[in-house]
């Protein structure tokens, strides 16, 4: 398992290179242009001394190879230099990756941001697994039974019906007819004591909410179809025959085996975490990850879009060995050689 | 499952039952939503309105705009003129002195070394500012003496009040931005992000394209002033969304830029928390009448290319039957009210605002004429001579394409459009373009606004400031856009007149305000009254704040938050 493990992250450095590569290329070949959305009042003489101060016009192995640069080594020095206290030679000529809007290292305002990400996606997220599993399970045992039926309708609306539709429901519910909750989320609260927990529960609660759903739907319906899957097994009726109780045969055997498919869909849906949520993070003013890379996106503002893309691409490639690493700890029919 | 809900009913009721409570605003905390974020706080690095409105309240001016669009002094005890002498006879220098005993928010005073310092950051070529076009025409910018401040030009320059007029160009402090200029000024987040300022407000956490949070400056010059201790500047989200937190939930004060449906925006107001607020600078949606000839089966070097004196004309819009009646066949009334609510009134000049300049001579337009657009189209014989409902002229169906970026707004303007038209016997092909490629610079598109590939284009434009000689040289023969300058001129109706380039040339020796008045009037009546564009709606910026807020006094011409010091809460 140890060798299965290092074999498995040191191919993946060279697969990491050439998707950083690769996304570097399709954003160098896409019209972005970081003086795009300025003003149409702006003459093209100066959009030009923007672009060159910025160095969007260098040519593309210029780029790539700084980035590089900046990315590998001078990033993950100045983490040493902070998380130590100590000063290594050539601190001072080492630069950053620098957004091109907003002019501050992207690192920084990744770790600005990802509190807040964490906290809503996150706590969604283990929100909607925790609801997702018992729901499936319960509803595959007693399939077609009302509880499955209704379970079923609401995950399918859960799974239909789009965030930005119930973000806005919930806002219209609970901000502006019951004044209940805040439709605007404040990323400045720090939680100190009861009160400021209170005020982070209560922001928290439309956005996790929706999020929620969606997750819960998504989850539920691959729980179920793989709990009905092992019901039907010849290892359950055995169970059964032994004299097993029903409540011990579900849980320890049904479900066991049922979940390790599920796992594996969990584990490839943590860098989904910090990739923020999009559309929840903009209609409840989050401002997580997702807000961040879109408005890069729309800015033409390269070195963000490269970066986040990127440590969203690394997430990617190392769950999924994480995945896989689960997949052989619970079921040991599958053995890694 | 039940207890699962019962528990869920509980948190949610424990958690609502603080509701209210802390929905309600804090008392001496201003809220202001503005749903683009702002990237950074230096606005000679800005990138848009929210990185300016963002610095607003921290850093000032030498002068700004009031609401009129009349130059009020900031950091100055008056405007220089020529007849205070604080603007040279001969129009190349101007002289601003700063006032007396205005500090920094650090407790350090502010002196004209920090203006110099101001427009050298802008001028270095490796800054890449954005607001460097303010800077036309400046030679050079030199401290006479600690509180004089001479500024001199490359020739004469009758609208001396581009630098430090306004808040794209205010003042950054010498003493916290020395080592950030050029190059550096990317490095320079710490700064970038808190810029040091003489404003009512004092950056305390800047978290970029999120929130800004504020207090209130403790060395500010004016005594009690500002109102409010702490300002929070959130950005993210929709304008729909910022207009609800104003006027439906309350939980903001101000929100900014509400280009919403009025229907919605009227709905949400009469909720009764807030209040709906425009302010006029002079942005004008118009159409834009192709004086050369848009035909697609003309070549590339042809199509929509001026040529010498007017070598390559329009088959038809130049006749001005067609076009005047074309322009009487709309309700401008009914656009504005009906697509623009509070974001726009009806208007015939180019030039619609500061009141001041508005033309007073076109005012005809506003009516609706359909009866007469016909009759004045029977009177020049161009009739429906096969019976089709579309009018002929030398034989040439009235056939016009009309396009225009995608925005449901522009779309429903054109719906109208072309059923006005065809009540004149004209008929309309309309099409619409993604706003980046109509208004994107690529020149292989043969879709961009400039290109005006089709007979009538629709856009808004309007003027900088209030000094319309630079929006006005918009349109002088040399601006033609055309292969020669890769499509990049500005005049991109083609309109080619030496009367008007006259004109322009006498503006730019003309230094007196009246005079200025006089010419920029007779410009636009020339634009209005030659067919070159049919203006159709006079457009203002929507906002709105909370009813508990007073002293807010909407400004289209500077900041909107120009005046943050004066807001209180009732």
């Amino acid at each position: 398992m140890g060798k299965y493990v290092i074999r498995r992250l040191l191919t993946a450095v060279p697969t990491i290179l050439v998707i950083s590569f690769i996304i570097f290329a399709i954003l160098e070949l896409s019209p972005s242009d970081p003086t795009g959305n300025l003003p149409l009042t702006i003459p093209p003489e100066v959009r030009a001394k923007i672009r060159e101060a910025l160095g969007a016009d260098d040519p593309f192995a210029v780029k790539y190879v700084k980035w590089l640069n900046q990315f590998f080594i001078a990033e993950p020095l100045n983490l040493f230099e902070k998380s130590f206290g100590v000063t290594l030679p050539g601190s001072e000529d080492r630069t950053r990756v620098i957004s091109w809007a907003t002019r501050g290292p992207v690192i920084d305002i990744i770790a600005e941001r990802l509190p807040q990400t964490l906290w809503v996606v996150g706590s969604s997220y283990i929100l909607g697994v925790m609801i997702a599993i018992p729901v499936g399970v319960f509803s595959a045992y007693r399939q077609y039974s009302i509880f499955d039926q209704v379970g079923t309708f609401l995950m399918m609306v859960g799974f239909s019906v789009p965030t930005f539709f119930t973000g806005l429901m919930f806002i219209i519910i609970f901000s502006v007819n019951l004044k209940w909750f805040p439709s605007v989320y404040d990323t400045t609260l720090v939680v100190t004591d009861i009160e400021t927990l209170q005020l982070q529960l209560r922001q928290m609660f439309m956005p996790v909410t929706v999020l929620t759903l969606y997750t819960t739907a998504q989850m539920s319906r691959y729980t179920r179809a793989s709990t009905l899957e092992n019901l039907q097994q010849d290892y359950i009726r055995t169970a059964r025959s032994k004299g097993l109780n029903e409540r011990v045969v579900v849980s320890r055997h049904a479900v066991r085996n049922s979940l390790i498919p599920v796992v594996t869909l969990i584990a490839l849906g943590i860098p989904g975490i910090f990739a923020g949520a999009l559309i929840t993070e903009q209609i409840f003013r989050v401002n997580g990850i997702g807000q961040y890379l879109i408005i890069a996106i729309q800015g033409g503002d390269l070195p963000t879009v490269q970066t986040v893309t990127f440590i969203f691409a690394v997430l990617v490639v190392l769950f999924n060995i994480v995945a896989d690493v689960l997949y052989g700890i619970l079921d040991p029919r599958v053995t890694y050689t | 499952m039940k207890t699962k809900l019962t528990l869920l009913l509980i948190v949610v009721m424990a958690l609502s039952s603080f509701g209210g409570m802390s929905i309600a605003q804090s008392e001496d905390t201003v809220n202001i939503l503005f749903w683009q974020a702002a990237s950074q706080m230096n606005p000679y690095l800005g990138t848009g309105t929210k990185e300016f409105e963002a610095a607003a309240s921290v850093l000032e001016p030498l002068a700004r705009y009031n609401p009129a669009g009349e130059m009020v002094p900031w950091l100055v005890d008056e405007i220089p003129t020529v007849e205070n002498g604080g603007v040279s006879e001969d129009l190349t220098t101007i002289t601003w002195t700063l006032s007396e005993g205005i500090l920094w928010s650090d407790g350090s005073a502010l002196t004209a070394h920090d203006v110099v310092f101001s427009g050298e950051f802008c001028l270095h070529p490796e800054t890449g500012c954005t607001v460097l076009s303010q800077f036309d025409g400046v030679e050079s910018i030199e401290a006479l003496d600690d509180m004089t401040v001479k500024i001199t030009f490359s020739g004469p320059k009758p609208f001396p009040y581009g630098p430090f007029v306004g808040f794209l160009t205010p003042i950054i402090q010498k003493a916290q931005f020395e080592d950030c200029i050029g190059a550096a000024s990317l490095e320079c987040s710490e700064e970038n992000f808190g810029p040091i300022g003489t404003g009512p407000y004092v950056v305390e956490d800047f978290r970029v394209n999120d929130v800004v949070t504020y207090t209130a400056n403790p060395n500010f010059r004016e005594e009690g002033k500002p109102y409010f201790s702490r300002q929070v500047f959130k950005g993210g989200g929709d304008a729909e969304s910022a207009a609800r937190a104003v006027l439906e939930t309350g939980e903001a004060d101000y929100a900014w830029n509400l280009q919403i449906s009025p229907a919605v925006l009227n709905a949400m107001e009469a909720a009764g928390n807030g209040t709906v607020i425009a302010g006029y600078a002079n942005n004008v949606e118009r159409l834009m009448v192709n004086q050369t000839n848009p035909d697609p089966m003309l070549d590339a070097d042809t199509r929509s290319v001026w040529m010498e004196d007017n070598g390559n004309p329009h088959p038809f819009l130049h006749v001005p039957a067609i076009w005047q009646a074309m322009s009487m066949a709309i309700d401008r009334n009914t656009i504005a009210t009906q697509l623009y609510g509070a974001g726009g009134v009806a208007t015939c000049n180019v030039i619609s605002g500061p009141p001041s300049v508005a033309s007073p001579n076109n005012d005809a337009c506003l009516v609706q004429d359909i009866d007469g657009a016909n009759a004045l189209l029977d009177e020049a014989g161009i009739m429906d001579s096969d019976g089709d409902g579309i009018r002929e002229y030398m034989g040439m169906p009235l056939m016009v394409s009309y396009q225009t970026s995608t925005n449901a707004v522009r779309q429903n303007t054109q719906a109208l459009i072309k059923q006005w038209w065809s009540e004149i016997g004209i008929e309309t092909e309309l099409r619409n373009i993604s706003a980046s490629v109509f208004f994107g610079g690529d020149v292989a598109s043969p879709d961009t606004y400039a290109k005006f590939y089709t007979d009538i284009e629709m856009y808004t434009n309007g003027s900088n400031g209030t000094d319309m000689e630079p929006y006005l040289g918009n349109w002088r023969t040399t601006e033609i856009p055309g292969p020669w300058n890769k499509w990049g001129g500005s005049n991109v109706p083609r309109w080619y007149s030496e009367e008007f380039d006259a004109l322009l040339d006498e503006m730019a020796a003309t230094a007196s305000a009246e005079g200025r008045i006089a010419l920029t009037i007779q410009m636009n009546d020339m634009l209005v009254q030659n067919g070159v564009m049919i203006p159709l709606v006079f457009r203002a910026s929507v906002s709105a704040h909370a009813n508990s807020i007073s002293g807010v006094d909407m400004n289209a011409w500077d900041s909107e938050l120009w005046n943050i010091a004066d807001w209180t809460r009732m």
